[in-house]
């Protein structure tokens, strides 16, 4: 437990002694904040909500999960300290268990700096403080699943760029999935009727109940499958190095 | 008991074998000099003694724990500096050291790190990066960081690779000091550290090994010839 407890602190610490931390999080709600206000007429739409701010969450976590999660391994690995770690009594479950943990607290930490978007509706209007919360939460479970997709690109190289790189673009795809851009690309391969199954497997499909208020089990048990998947599959890469 | 055991150990990397059927033992009180040219499996055959790669054939056991199927109660009796000591490098010296107690659990975490700060002489530096530290003080490091929980076995990688005369001396009056009461495997380019701090030598070449003895008995078998031209006699 000691030992899961310090890589957990010296991972999320570890953000905070590059200057990545800082770009992270200043671009994070610059981006949030201002997709909302000027993409998505939050202000001109005159509903005490935040289904306009939620709305780019996929983009914002498709985009910077990636950039948070590409140091998971492929740091570890240009370092050469996943030969230290790994030669440490610790077991690379309880390392990449502590690893993952850390960068969602990451997130996490991002997230809440929005908070204050919460305080101009509730100073604008009356929203529903619930809805509000549900949003929230389903907002950091989309960012866990990003996470776990970046954590897989991470395993597989050393390089941050490229792990950044084919993170960005897989988790790009599960964005694009939702909105039925790829309809025409998968015309032929999928039944018409099917199309809207494939729709289902991308982020704003699982993120939207959540903005509605809705805690449904089967976004929740999406998210965390494919946060867990990546967890689990990017250890095995580790452990079979 | 040996505290340090190879048996069989066997590792190739697509077509290229890297380790063929390698055994050693060493017991306590033993300092191997494990000598070959680059390439010959010095670091791949470490690397399988400390579990960081996994045989393909045979097994590596550390003081009785075989590595592959009690990999931590083996990690927990040794201590290993790879090739190039690497650490983190945005970590303090002092918050590294301090990590690698937590992750090994030790007693006394702070205690233990001001021990090894002072026995490594990096108490001067313990509150710099890791990063802005020469050569010198990193090669230190990790030696702290492998000799921290004063392991039974002890495994260094080129541990004076770049260092100057005074700092390799200083290394190896460290490591002259523990000695006695461990069981420790270095492997070196340099002859002259063989002579001056082993017990042993083992010569690998092209992964399997070639000699396993003492310095002396080594020197005694080819009467008149230095070290250097042994080893090229023996690794040609």
């Amino acid at each position: 437990m000691r030992a899961f407890r310090a890589i957990l602190a010296r991972e999320f610490l570890g953000y905070f002694r590059t200057p990545l931390a800082y770009v992270f999080l200043a671009v994070f709600n610059a981006f949030a904040v201002s997709l909302a206000f000027f993409v998505g007429s939050f202000y001109e739409s005159g509903v005490a909500n935040l289904d306009r701010f939620f709305l780019y969450h996929p983009w914002l976590w498709a985009f910077l999960a990636p950039a948070a999660g590409a140091r998971l391994w492929a740091e570890e690995r240009r370092q050469g300290t996943l030969e230290l770690l790994l030669t440490w009594p610790v077991t690379v479950w309880q390392a990449a268990l502590g690893k993952f943990l850390a960068a969602w607290l990451f997130l996490a930490a991002a997230l809440a700096m929005t908070l204050p978007m919460v305080a101009t509706v509730a100073w604008l209007g009356d929203p529903d403080l619930g809805t509000i919360a549900c949003g929230y939460l389903g907002s950091l479970l989309c960012g866990g699943a990003c996470l776990g997709v970046a954590a897989v690109c991470s395993a597989l190289t050393r390089s941050q760029v490229i792990a950044f790189v084919t993170g960005f673009l897989a988790c790009f795809i599960l964005v694009i999935v939702g909105y039925g851009v790829l309809d025409s690309l998968l015309a032929g391969a999928v039944p018409p009727e099917r199309l809207g199954d494939v729709a289902r497997l991308g982020l704003w499909r699982n993120l939207e109940p959540f903005t509605l208020g809705l805690l449904d089990l089967r976004p929740l048990t999406y998210f965390l499958s494919v946060a867990l998947a990546g967890l689990g599959l990017s250890t095995l890469l580790i452990e079979r190095r | 008991m040996a505290l340090i055991e190879a048996r069989n150990l066997s590792k190739s990397f697509g077509a290229i074998r890297a380790v063929a059927d390698v055994s050693l033992s060493v017991d306590r009180g033993e300092v191997v000099g494990f000598l070959g040219p680059n390439g010959a499996g010095k670091s791949t055959t470490m690397k399988l003694l400390a579990g960081h790669l996994r045989p393909d054939a045979g097994s590596a056991r550390i003081a009785g724990h075989d590595v592959s199927s009690e990999p931590v109660e083996a990690k927990r009796q040794l201590g290993y500096s790879p090739e190039g000591a690497p650490a983190y490098g945005e970590m303090t010296v002092r918050e590294f050291l301090r990590f690698a107690a937590d992750l090994r659990g030790l007693d006394a975490p702070a205690e233990r790190v001001r021990e090894t700060l002072a026995t490594c002489h990096l108490t001067d530096v313990a509150g710099q990066a890791v990063d802005t530290l020469s050569k010198g003080y990193r090669m230190r490091v990790g030696f702290a960081q492998a000799t921290l929980h004063d392991p039974a076995a002890l495994i260094l990688d080129e541990p004076t690779d770049g260092l100057d005369p005074n700092q390799k001396h200083e290394v190896r009056r460290i490591l002259a000091g523990m000695a006695e009461r461990k069981a420790v495997i270095v492997s070196t380019h340099l002859l002259e550290e063989v002579e001056a701090l082993c017990t042993r030598v083992i010569l690998i070449a092209r992964g399997e090994i070639r000699c396993d003895e003492t310095p002396k008995s080594l020197l005694a078998r080819f009467p008149g010839k230095r070290m250097d031209e042994i080893f090229r006699h023996l690794t040609a």
